[in-house]
């Protein structure tokens, strides 16, 4: 009978919620339901605390000052590092480069192990599944290189064509670019098969995990990723904080990029010789604060539990896809069966636009458009589709409550 | 022919009476059911108005005694109902009086606070599109 009492829940939605100050508000005088989360998720307490508590207690500027604060706010920065390098499984702490986010970290792969290992004639392979952050810089260096770009195509159902990913990376591949999880559809991608693909033809690969690290444990060393980036906004984090792993001896090998105080080692008036990892890639002053929070919310993930998180989404997914199964007209883009919490859908006879305001006006946010893919719905020949997308924090109730206000929005439209 | 300030409170009237904006939204729907529809010949690329997310058709011609005549249309049924309220307001007016009226309607009704950005952006684009064939109109009227 005792255990019985002092059993507590593995995961419980509602102690979740009551860490995200946010879900108590109001939106159009409903209750809010946030279903826009693979957009940017909402924060808990704990990561706003951080914030706070950086800007009321130790801001300084970090790594050379000797005063006490300096020390603090360096050490706490450089504690962060460590909760991301453990967490995604890294082999050492400096493997982990701070950015400005996922965007950021595309950048600086591409500006520096880009511009210089890769030369005309060579080719990325990049998926078909791509946010324009994986695909637009390497079209800037195709426009400075020469470099050739190809695609892996999908399947209808929005996995990737494995087959046709197989005969592509015969022509001479340098390097392979694919999300872990697809932020449009939701196909959770086989990115360890493809590393070991890849790798095979002596190609790198550069994986987008912004997607899939707020919701799935990510273990890079087991993956073999050459290149790893991931948000924080997205894993619980502040917005303007990113990270890219890249294996110590491709960053050793890459130049600097951008150049200023802190990526050096010694500066003189002609020349600058470089600071070791990871600081070469961090250069001025960091957003401090952000890094300091992103560890609050790998301790916020850590706490409860990255498998939770994606058995409880997993769950919300499948009840969604049930519940709005007799819904005339309701069409799902990206059926893959492996698929992370993500629901893109069109209904025949509504646009996304109309369906996204009413959905507003009943409190409920979701994301309408092209969600940064549009070859991805030039594909499908749409312009854009409706995106309900889960965090930790989302509920059953909330999936009522959004069936039952898309039929009502639905009602009006049609 | 009904004056500006007589469309105006008239569009305030009838926005009035709806008590939440699900009323006010359905009653724009309605609204959109209501559009002169512009001419197939006219949906091309030249008459669609940038800035907004869902695609907007408007063509405007000289109609009888020098007035602007609109015709739109979208693949947005919301959309629809907006420009079929700003043609409402703007339309079959002499063009010197579609390039100088006030807007202000449009805050009054509160529409802007209820749409989301890119939709009020695609709304200013519409009025000031619509703005620009006055204009154009009247000067080719002197």
């Amino acid at each position: 009978m005792r255990e019985n009492t002092m059993e507590i829940s593995a995961f419980d939605v509602r102690a979740v919620r009551a860490q995200f100050p946010i879900l108590q508000r109001k939106v159009n005088g409903q209750n809010l339901v946030y279903l826009d989360n693979a957009a940017t998720v909402q924060k808990p307490q704990m990561v706003i605390d951080a914030l706070t508590h950086y800007y009321s207690h130790y801001n300084a500027n970090i790594h050379r000052g000797v005063h006490s604060l300096a020390q603090e706010a360096t050490q706490a920065y450089e504690e962060a590092r460590i909760k991301i390098q453990e967490h995604i499984c890294a082999a050492h702490s400096h493997e982990i480069i701070f950015t400005m986010g996922t965007t950021d970290a595309i950048n600086l792969v591409m500006q520096t192990w880009g511009r210089s290992q890769l030369s005309s004639g060579d080719t990325v392979l990049i998926s078909a599944l791509e946010h324009h952050s994986n695909l637009v810089p390497w079209h800037l260096l195709k426009e400075e290189k020469g470099i050739k770009i190809e695609i892996i195509p999908i399947h209808p159902d929005g996995s990737l064509d494995m087959e046709a990913y197989a005969d592509l990376l015969k022509n001479n591949v340098k390097l392979v670019c694919v999300n872990h999880v697809s932020n449009a559809l939701g196909s959770i991608n086989p990115i360890k098969e493809m590393v070991r693909m890849a790798h095979e033809v002596e190609a790198i690969c550069m994986i987008d995990g912004a997607q899939a690290l707020p919701h799935s444990k990510v273990d890079v060393q087991d993956l073999d990723a050459d290149f790893y980036a991931f948000s924080g906004h997205k894993v619980y984090g502040p917005t303007g904080i990113g990270v890219l792993y890249g294996k110590e001896d491709l960053l050793n090998r890459m130049p600097p990029w951008r150049g200023g105080g802190e990526m050096i080692a010694s500066v003189e008036y002609q020349s600058s010789t470089y600071n070791t990892l990871p600081h070469k890639f961090e250069a001025g002053t960091p957003n401090i604060a952000g890094g300091i929070a992103l560890g609050s919310a790998i301790d916020f993930v850590r706490s409860i539990g990255v498998e939770h998180i994606e058995e409880h989404e997993a769950q919300l997914l499948e009840s969604l896809t049930q519940k709005t199964a007799h819904i005339d007209g309701l069409k799902i883009y990206g059926t893959a069966e492996k698929k992370a919490g993500v629901f893109s859908f069109l209904v025949d006879g509504t646009h996304p636009y109309d369906v996204g305001t009413l959905l507003d006006q009943m409190g409920v946010a979701v994301r309408t458009g092209h969600h940064c893919a549009e070859p991805l719905m030039n594909h499908f020949g749409i312009p854009g589709t409706i995106r309900a997308s889960f965090g930790c924090y989302n509920t059953n109730e909330e999936v009522d409550v959004f069936v039952n206000s898309l039929e009502r929005a639905l009602k009006m439209l049609r | 022919m009904e004056s500006l300030a007589e469309r105006k409170a008239e569009i305030l009237d009838e926005f009035m009476m709806f008590d939440d904006w699900m009323q006010k939204y359905e009653h724009i729907i309605e609204l959109g059911k209501e559009l002169p529809l512009i001419e197939e010949q006219f949906k091309t690329e030249d008459h669609l108005i940038k800035g907004c997310q869902s695609r907007v058709w408007l063509h405007a011609s000289e109609g009888d005694q020098g007035k602007v005549h609109f015709t739109a249309d979208s693949d947005a049924i919301i959309t629809k109902g907006l420009i079929a309220l700003m043609i409402r307001y703007l339309g079959d007016l002499p063009a010197k009086d579609v390039a100088s009226a006030e807007m202000d309607f449009i805050q009054e009704i509160g529409l802007q606070d209820h749409l989301s950005p890119t939709r009020s952006n695609g709304l200013v684009s519409m009025v000031k599109q619509m703005k620009l064939y006055g204009m154009a109109l009247a000067a080719k009227q002197l």
